[in-house]
């Protein structure tokens, strides 16, 4: 089955996700359900990336998903207030999941619930700020 | 006891003996020096340097090592894996925050005498990342310097010519106070 089918057929099946040029968009509430139903019955097998972008209104986690026997990619994008900043961790449906996670929240400040090991992961533990956030701003450097 | 000034009218060996040849041969063979400057002379000769490359300047300092630029005619080719076996820290590249710990760790590891070389404009002074949230800008903000070579990266002759400024120094510490021209130059 080609990936465009399965993006419609995910739309069928889950009302509120959207089908834009290429990628589905999600609702922050059916994410879970969503990845676990590609996984399971579609095979995707790989969680290759996820990464997140501060569009200043909100936030968007990105992933790409692909499966390897057929070598085809899916994206799939998630809106989530910037306010609140939290989405459920995808840990659980790929392991790998687990360091991306902690990047993004490490740059972005986005949080993963129910992640095992939601801390800090390139930058010191003591690090006030995240620093991929637009109105980030860092003062110091040479004196 | 005290060691007379070798002086042209009298050695000390001729208050000892007047025997000729033994006089000629004393004068020969023997030079008297403070004992730390005779090690300090085979410390300059042969410094280990410790393989400790974080960013692109590591592989200029493996260039170094490498038979092309072949920094073995120095005597300084013995790169090694661990900070006790090591005189000098080359502090190859760009120093983060994250890092910073393991590099003061090190230092404190490394026997004395040591020394630090601060390769590259990123280990000098930041260099481009100067102003990033992550990065030290400069490892004199952690540990002395005795050497930078600047540069991004340096070329591994830059880096030969470094070793032997911090040969000069280590042979005389002085020079730096005393001849600092020869580090401009």
């Amino acid at each position: 089955m080609e990936s465009n089918q399965v993006m419609k057929q995910i739309k069928e099946k889950y009302q509120q996700v959207e089908i834009l040029d290429n990628h589905l968009l999600v609702p922050e509430t059916d994410i879970k359900a969503v990845m676990k139903e590609l996984r399971d019955a579609y095979g995707y097998n790989v969680l290759s990336n996820e990464t997140a972008v501060d569009y200043q209104e909100y936030f968007e986690v990105i992933y790409n998903i692909c499966r390897v026997p057929e070598g085809d990619m899916i994206n799939i994008k998630v809106k989530i207030d910037r306010e609140k900043a939290e989405i459920p961790s995808v840990v659980d449906i790929w392991p790998s999941a687990g360091w991306q996670e902690r990047e993004i929240f490490d740059l972005l400040g986005i949080r993963f619930t129910d992640h095992p090991d939601m801390r800090r992961i390139l930058l010191e533990d003591d690090f006030e700020g995240h620093p991929l956030r637009r109105d980030f701003k860092w003062v110091g450097g040479r004196d | 006891m005290e060691v007379n000034k070798q002086s042209k009218e009298q050695h000390p060996i001729e208050t000892m003996t007047d025997d000729p040849v033994i006089q000629e041969q004393v004068k020969r063979t023997i030079a008297l020096a403070p004992l730390e400057k005779l090690l300090n002379q085979s410390r300059a000769h042969s410094i280990w340097p410790m393989t400790f490359g974080l960013a692109c300047c590591a592989i200029e300092m493996m260039a170094a090592g490498g038979p092309r630029f072949d920094l073995a005619r120095f005597g300084y080719e013995v790169f090694r894996p661990s900070p006790r076996q090591a005189d000098v820290m080359i502090v190859a590249g760009t120093i983060t925050k994250k890092m910073a710990p393991y590099i003061k760790r090190i230092y404190d590891q490394m026997p004395e005498p040591k020394w630090v070389m601060a390769m590259g404009s990123c280990a000098m002074s930041g260099g481009p990342f100067v102003d990033s949230y992550s990065v030290v800008p400069g490892t004199d903000k952690l540990v002395p310097v005795d050497v930078y070579v600047p540069g991004c990266p340096p070329r591994p002759d830059a880096l030969t010519q470094g070793l032997l400024l911090l040969k000069d120094k280590i042979r005389d510490p002085k020079v730096v106070e005393n001849e600092p021209w020869k580090a401009i130059k």
